[in-house]
């Protein structure tokens, strides 16, 4: 470490301009690496997790409450009508599901594009990609009304002789969500097995030591290892990268591929790709500035580097769903479409305006501040900015899901959409579920990943300190 | 002479620590140019370019998730085609359900195809590492519980033809590997 900051020292000011900063900041050892991310597992569980908690757990079983009173009473316990048959079920459903995307983008492409600040997010926002989807999944499993009929959706023989119609883009939807969960758990646990093997072999209880243990599946570290362990990863990455884009364009099939204006537009699949990763991006962050005012030398890692690239991916990403949004504008207006002008004329200017308007706002104005390095780099600015992102995603899939179904082609099949207090409270429940299952994950798993964040230290490097050739 | 483990179980090898990745990769250059076939390096993240100062070759793992990906995609085809087009034809809107419509077919075939590469790549990752596997010689070692933190090791095991307890001890000493200890275990 010394020779390292001896040459970095013998440099001209102009030659340090172009260094990049270090990943790990204070010159923290893998040694301190591994204490602290496994002190925050085994120390004393604070006082504010059983207060986050309290309020989280509750929330969780209101949402449980409501999904039992739904299948117990019916689908109607929710504002679903006609016209207005996908409400804020499925607006949710995408809703969370475009979150779980950033997870899966940090941890794969990032992985691809050797990105190497992604080592101390990507466990957390993994972790968040696996809870939003079991979130996500709740909406699309109780909408369909009669529950135990759920599993007609899965291709085995029943007794009525219909195969399932698999050219549905409902089909496609059951079959990418799943893939995309299972796919996730794979990954999210393939990356955890090193490091709970740092966790068996710290334990002094015989119990945890015999359940991490077991977790990390007898993990040794010989390289012999490694190098299947890596190439394993490689791979996952590989396919997890085709498979985060198809998500979300199967998603957005689901709208493009019916025939109402304002959903059936080519432009769906990139738009709600770029949707999801801005969402998503901005959610880690609602997430990982607590977590890091909580446990303070996580600052060492998660750095304000860090903040500043998820900062800008958000500024690109919101750019480029302003430029969809603008471009379903212009297009509505140049395809000389009666129905698909008043479509859009429709949103923006009914009796919806506010959720356009609030869409537009959040998504494509607000987070233009990100051109600002001070916002950027203050945490407590960037983690307000960050809520409208959060708060417009929601939105856009409102305008773009329940504004369009209140217009059908004929006025006498209009109406408008009302949200029950079942729908609120569901929708609030899903939060607290999100949370609760985030509040676990930090006081049982390591949310850094600590072997990848050892390996970009300069000491990792196995020729640090010699020549260069 | 340390030795860790029950004295008497065989040996499994002898082992040595390193403090750094710098240093256990020379050694790892040496042990190689040594000769020994049945040994490895630990370490508590993979080491850049350690595949090569050990000299092994490349994990063939992608091909078997190759075969693994082909055969969901294959299942897909099946599954689809099968009855969606010969055994039971639901004909909606009245479309075709011949192969020619096999654009709408297609995202399913690509899920399927992804899921059975996961599964594949993560299965046998953890078969070709001889994983799970929850007991192991070196486990009985207390020093060697660093490994998962920040000490790196060398074992060369007693498997190896050209092991020979005096001969490998001298080989990591001169290397400059500490705390040389044989290991005992099944």
């Amino acid at each position: 470490m010394s020779e390292a900051t001896a040459t970095i020292e013998k440099l001209s000011d102009e030659e340090k301009e172009v260094l990049r900063p270090p990943l790990v900041l204070n010159k923290r050892t893998m040694g301190w690496i591994s204490s602290y991310i496994s002190s925050i597992v085994e120390d004393r569980t604070p006082t504010w997790w059983w207060v986050a908690m309290g309020v989280t757990v509750p929330m969780t079983l209101m949402c449980l409450a409501m999904l039992s009173y739904l299948v117990a009473t019916g689908v109607g316990v929710w504002g679903n009508n006609h016209p207005v048959g996908w409400a804020w079920d499925i607006t949710n459903f995408v809703f969370w599901i475009g979150i779980g995307h950033a997870g899966t983008l940090i941890s794969a492409i990032l992985f691809l594009t050797r990105q190497k600040w992604r080592t101390s997010i990507n466990r957390a926002a993994e972790a968040m990609t696996l809870f939003a989807v079991v979130c996500a999944g709740i909406y699309p499993a109780l909408h369909i009304g009669r529950v135990w009929m759920a599993w007609f959706l899965a291709p085995v023989p029943n007794s009525n002789g219909i195969w399932q119609n698999f050219r549905s883009p409902l089909m496609w939807d059951v079959f990418a969500v799943s893939t995309y969960f299972t796919v996730s758990v794979l990954f999210w646990y393939t990356g955890l097995i090193p490091d709970l093997a740092t966790f068996r072999d710290r334990c002094t209880s015989k119990i945890k030591k015999g359940i991490y243990g077991m977790m990390a599946l007898g993990w040794r570290g010989g390289n012999r290892q490694w190098r299947h362990y890596e190439a394993a990863y490689l791979i996952l990455a590989g396919i997890s990268t085709p498979l985060v884009l198809s998500v979300h364009s199967v998603v957005s099939f689901d709208f493009a591929t019916s025939l109402l204006p304002g959903w059936h537009t080519t432009i769906f699949p990139p738009y709600f790709v770029a949707g999801a990763i801005f969402g998503g991006f901005a959610m880690v962050l609602t997430i990982m500035i607590p977590a890091c005012a909580i446990y303070k030398p996580l600052h060492d890692l998660v750095t304000i580097n860090h903040v500043d690239k998820m900062c800008k991916i958000i500024l690109l990403t919101g750019s480029i769903v302003g430029y969809a949004y603008l471009m379903e504008l212009f297009i509505a207006w140049y395809s000389g479409n009666p129905f698909e002008r008043a479509a859009f004329w429709y949103r923006a200017t009914g009796p919806y305006w506010w959720a356009y308007a609030a869409m537009m706002f959040c998504n494509v104005v607000a987070p233009q501040i990100f051109w600002f390095k001070y916002f950027r780099t203050h945490l407590l600015w960037v983690w307000i900015i960050v809520q409208f992102p959060n708060m417009g995603m929601w939105f856009e899939r409102f305008v773009i899901i329940a504004t369009t179904l209140t217009r059908d082609f004929t006025p006498s099949a209009w109406g408008m959409f009302h949200p029950s207090w079942v729908d609120i409270c569901t929708f609030a429940g899903t939060f607290g579920l999100f949370t609760t299952l985030f509040l676990i994950f930090i006081r049982f798993l390591p949310m850094i990943c600590m072997f990848e964040v050892k390996g970009v230290l300069p000491e990792a490097d196995p020729h640090h300190g010699e020549a260069h050739h | 002479m340390n030795t860790a483990g029950n004295t008497k179980d065989p040996v499994f090898g002898v082992a040595a620590e390193f403090s750094c990745a710098r240093d256990l990769y020379h050694a790892a250059e040496k042990i190689r140019d040594a000769g020994f076939r049945h040994w490895d390096v630990f370490s508590p993240f993979p080491i850049h370019g350690m595949d090569k100062a050990m000299g092994i070759r490349r994990s063939v793992l992608g091909k078997v998730v190759f075969l693994g990906g082909l055969a969901g995609f294959l299942t897909a085809v099946t599954m689809e085609f099968g009855p969606s087009s010969f055994l039971y034809p639901l004909i909606v809107a009245g479309k075709p359900t011949n192969l020619f419509t096999v654009p709408a077919f297609f995202p399913i075939m690509f899920e399927f195809t992804i899921l059975a590469s996961a599964f594949t790549a993560v299965i046998s990752m953890l078969v070709m590492n001889g994983l799970p596997r929850l007991n192991h010689a070196l486990f009985n070692w207390d020093r060697f519980k660093k490994v998962t933190e920040d000490k790196f090791f060398v074992a060369i095991e007693a498997g190896d033809p050209k092991f020979s307890e005096r001969s490998v001890r001298d080989l990591l000493e001169s290397l400059g590997g500490t705390n040389i200890t044989t290991i005992h275990g099944d």
